[in-house]
């Protein structure tokens, strides 16, 4: 019933080249925003839309800087509002290709109502959401992804707040597409970003990335070799949660509650072990809450990858029918419009 | 029984109840009502902030005034010849307002010693049963006990019954000017088409209240009112926001740009985006966002995609947008803002109107931010400046900020409706293709007129990025430099200063070419100005009128035309903002008259104001 056409392309393919811009890249040295922005350069030529039709949209922030280096069309806005006027633009113009930058301020302190909103609507429009867990720009007060007791410039004494869980918040505003990545990962970051782009519907990815000045190492362990393999469960659709350098771990469902166990003592296979399926909203839930500090003890890995893939009619769909129907049923008479139905004549 | 007609000029009536009575209901199908006639009207709805105050007390009083005459009128009226109180409250807050020997249409039943107590009479006082309301007609009416009477075949319950009170008051007031009822019960079997039972206890209601003038022998006199001697042509009735609306969807037509409203629903600028929703078929898509800001963003992002953007709002709404306003100036993008002014600051008087909003409009917003204001002064002028703020917008790639207020914004007045045909183009310029001599896209190259091109994403060739951030001069490109800065603001002035050339000068509404005094209005002061200067002018003064529809920039003559004059009186519902831009700009002692309740300055008062500069 929704089905949009795609747009296909006659022109040679494009290179990542193509889509560079001559201004060159402001990021500090050694920024993760630099390997999000090479794969997004990647993956666009990939993805068959003329790149007249491509249009980025940031809001305020270090990674809001990233229309200027993609040469697409692209808006760099005020704080916080990039997914309101990303919306504005998808509801007038159906046929473009969306994609909001935002971070962990932008669009989750300042933006946040914004951003809720734009789940619930369901443009089909994509979210990348640069998740540093520290303010960048205005040089290094925590951010409301903060853990807790965090030492700022602002928080002296550390930090009091409790933390936002970002992919639990979106998909408690019924997000249909929820996924995780990280910047030291081209090739995961690539396949979410097409995941994220195949996505009919509003597709929220949220990208872990590291500010080596302000909050240096904040995902290391995610990320890095050492320790990647132990503390991140990569999810694929139909599989266990196998993790572990040697693939000597799993999660398992012990009821609603999810817990690692090992496939080596001999009372647990992989087939006892959690099936990923990223169509349970239930089960993308308990995924979200595996959040755990990997610092404690006995603590849940942390997910990568797709957590919940879902469709519903996207609000560009909804409101262009609804001026179909309007104008299959009245037509559009301005001069009948103006005169009313109560006109007197004066002679 | 014989019935005597008398033929009257002028007639002002004041509905009056509790905000549970119907009352605006009842004034606005009279009004349309009388619109048929071919008379002149003005009207000036007045309702509480509360949606249901406590039922019978004085702040829970809603009222709705309509001036007709076969004259030409321009207000609602100072004072009413006809008051209908629907209970003691609303007699309480509106008498003082009735003329001499006036009419009063009460309900008896309103006046009931619970009613009273509510209205704050004394113990044992009893209005309509003492001696104070000697020196006015009047007429005595058992609305409810009729209404009751009219509906005891009917299997619904009181309450349900009472409901259809304010068609009684209604249907007797059609009796007494003699109308025919049919515009009324055309528009009941429209709104109860699917409730049957409604429908019909209402149109026996109305005519039991008609037949009530016409069998009782109390009533001997019928009043009719001569169509009024206006231009040639064909009228329809019209309110403020209604007619905002039109001219957004006319503008949309004609510029041949789809309409992308981004709003948030406040008082009392809510009836456009109703309005604007039934339309659809027009292309309009309203987007009713989580918040002003958003609702802003997002016209700035169907603007940014080659919509005509617009976004409505009043005073507290308007504070939210200023940043957006600020991006919408930077990125140099057509978008209509609408200010539908209301008592501030703060929540203020949500219900009430005030001009208060301009200073707001004119510097509300952080840095060098120009931007054109425009003004509307009747209810149907709202049609032709949100005509003109689109032409603005999107011929000079510019927000336009559009200053309506809740007086005209609800105030219905006849409008001789325009042929679309003649409507004045909006040219739309898209840049579609680089130019011979253009190796690469410039986005801040300006034309003649200071004017960027608008190149809307789907163009090939011409990707490109805008912002926030200072801008490179021609390139667009973010910059830091400080000369650039100062040209860029420069620039930006100029464009802004430029639209002087692309407006009308500014025309004398009436009154001598040079004099003693000239009375100078904006927004909707106008039908007040406007009569109290012919009332002068009739008595031989030497006083002109001059009404501002473009505030900034003003019109390119303005200054000249008041140095023509020894005095220049500016009259302002609000503490005197008008009056700021004008003694700065033109460095003259401009004299202001001020009156802040929430309320539009009456004709007496502004006579009186005048006189004393004669």
């Amino acid at each position: 019933m929704f089905i949009m056409e795609t747009t296909t392309v006659d022109k040679p393919l494009l290179s990542p080249k193509d889509f560079a811009t001559d201004q060159e890249v402001r990021w500090c040295p050694g920024c993760g925003d630099y390997s999000i922005l090479a794969q997004v350069q990647k993956v666009m030529p990939t993805i068959g839309v003329p790149k007249e039709d491509i249009v980025i949209i940031s809001g305020i922030g270090c990674s809001s800087r990233f229309p200027y280096y993609m040469n697409t069309y692209g808006m760099h806005s005020i704080h916080g509002r990039a997914t309101a006027i990303a919306s504005g633009l998808k509801a007038a113009r159906p046929e473009l290709s969306v994609w909001i930058v935002t971070g962990d301020g932008d669009g989750l302190s300042i933006g946040l109502n914004h951003t809720m909103h734009l789940m619930r609507r369901n443009f089909d429009v994509n979210v990348l959401l640069f998740n540093n867990q520290i303010y960048g720009l205005t040089k290094g007060q925590y951010s409301p992804t903060s853990e807790e007791n965090k030492v700022t410039k602002s928080t002296p004494m550390g930090s009091i707040d409790h933390p936002f869980n970002p992919l639990a918040v979106v998909l408690g505003g019924d997000a249909t597409f929820v996924a995780r990545s990280m910047d030291r990962d081209p090739k995961h970051l690539q396949a979410m970003l097409l995941r994220a782009n195949g996505h009919h519907g509003t597709s929220f990815l949220e990208i872990y990335q590291n500010c080596n000045i302000f909050n240096d190492g904040a995902f290391e362990v995610f990320t890095e070799k050492g320790t990647k393999l132990e503390e991140a469960v990569f999810l694929e659709q139909g599989k266990p949660l196998v993790f572990g350098a040697a693939g000597d771990k799993g999660v398992r469902l012990n009821g609603l509650r999810p817990e690692v166990v090992s496939l080596t003592d001999g009372t647990y296979s992989a087939d006892d072990l959690w099936i990923h399926d990223e169509t349970d909203l239930m089960k993308a839930q308990l995924l979200t809450r595996m959040f755990d500090d990997p610092k404690a003890d006995r603590h849940l890995p942390r997910p990568f990858g797709v957590f919940y893939a879902h469709e519903r009619p996207t609000y560009e769909e909804m409101m262009t029918l609804q001026l179909e129907d309007a104008k299959a049923r009245k037509g559009a008479d301005l001069d009948k419009l103006l005169r009313g139905n109560e006109v007197w004549n004066i002679v | 029984m014989e019935r005597k007609q008398e033929f009257v000029q002028d007639v002002v009536i004041k509905f009056a109840g509790d905000s549970g009575d119907g009352m605006q209901l009842t004034g606005t199908q009279f009004t349309n009502n009388t619109a048929l006639l071919g008379v002149d009207l003005s009207t000036f709805p007045d309702f509480p902030a509360e949606i249901r105050a406590p039922i019978g007390t004085l702040p829970g009083v809603s009222g709705y005034q309509l001036h007709f005459s076969s004259n030409s009128i321009h207000t609602p009226g100072d004072a009413f010849d006809v008051l209908v109180a629907m209970n003691a409250a609303a007699l309480k807050v509106n008498i003082k307002h009735l003329k001499k020997g006036g009419k009063i249409i009460v309900n008896v039943d309103g006046f009931d010693a619970k009613n009273l107590r509510l209205a704050n009479y004394p113990e044992g006082v009893n209005p309509i049963e003492d001696n104070s309301l000697d020196g006015y007609e009047v007429i005595r009416m058992d609305v409810t006990k009729m209404t009751r009477e009219a509906l005891k075949d009917d299997k619904m319950g009181t309450k349900e019954k009472d409901r259809a009170k304010n068609m009684f008051v209604l249907g007797f007031l059609y009796w007494m000017y003699g109308r025919d009822m049919a515009s009324t019960e055309q528009f009941l079997n429209e709104k109860f088409a699917r409730k049957p039972e409604i429908l019909d206890s209402n149109i026996r209601v109305l005519r039991a209240g008609y037949n009530y003038g016409d069998t009782t022998e109390t009533f001997t006199t019928q009043y009719q009112v001569e169509k009024a001697k206006m231009k040639v042509g064909s009228y329809r009735s019209i309110m403020g926001n209604q007619a905002l609306a039109y001219g957004l969807i006319a503008a949309s037509v004609k510029s041949g740009l789809p309409l992308f409203l981004g709003t948030y629903p406040i008082t009392p600028a809510s009836d456009i985006l109703h309005e604007l929703s039934k339309h659809k078929n027009f292309g309009i898509r309203t987007f009713q966002a989580e918040d002003e800001i958003a609702g802003i963003s997002a016209a700035i992002g169907a603007a940014y995609g080659g919509h005509l953007g617009v976004t409505t709002t009043s005073g507290p709404g308007m504070a939210l947008k200023t940043e957006a306003m600020g991006l919408a100036l930077m990125l140099e993008l057509p978008l209509v803002i609408v200010d539908v002014q209301r008592g501030g600051p703060s929540t203020g008087l949500p219900t009430k109107t005030e001009q208060s909003d301009l200073l707001q409009a004119v510097y509300g917003r952080n840095g060098e931010s120009p931007m054109p204001v425009i003004a509307a002064s009747t209810p149907s002028d709202c049609f032709d400046m949100a005509y003109e703020a689109t032409r603005i917008a999107v011929e000079h790639m510019t927000p336009v900020i559009l200053l309506s207020d809740g007086y005209i914004a609800n105030g219905a007045e006849p409008w001789q409706f325009p042929n679309t045909d003649a409507l004045r183009p909006i040219h739309v310029e898209f840049k579609t293709e680089l130019g011979h001599s253009e190796p690469k896209f410039q986005p801040y190259l300006r034309n003649e007129k200071g004017v960027r091109p608008w190149a809307v994403p789907g163009t090939a060739g011409l990707e490109h990025r805008i912002g926030g951030l200072e801008k490179e001069n021609v390139t667009g490109n973010v910059s830091y430099d400080p000369e650039n800065h100062q040209t860029m603001v420069k620039l930006r002035q100029e464009k802004v200063d430029k639209i002087a050339q692309y407006i009308p000068e500014q025309a004398l509404d009436n009154g001598p070419e040079r004099g003693k005094v000239l009375v100078l209005g904006w927004g909707s002061t106008y039908g007040v100005i406007k009569t109290a200067v012919k009332d002068l002018l009739a008595e031989g003064h030497e006083v002109a009128h001059a009404h501002l529809k473009y505030i900034r920039p003003f019109p390119r003559n303005l200054g000249e035309l008041l140095a023509r004059y020894e005095t220049v009186l500016i009259p302002e519902i609000n503490n005197g903002q008008l009056i700021k831009l004008i003694r700065d700009q033109y460095m003259i002692d401009a004299k202001g008259y001020n009156k802040i309740m929430g309320v539009p300055i009456t004709k007496a008062e502004l006579t009186e104001a005048v006189r004393q500069y004669l």
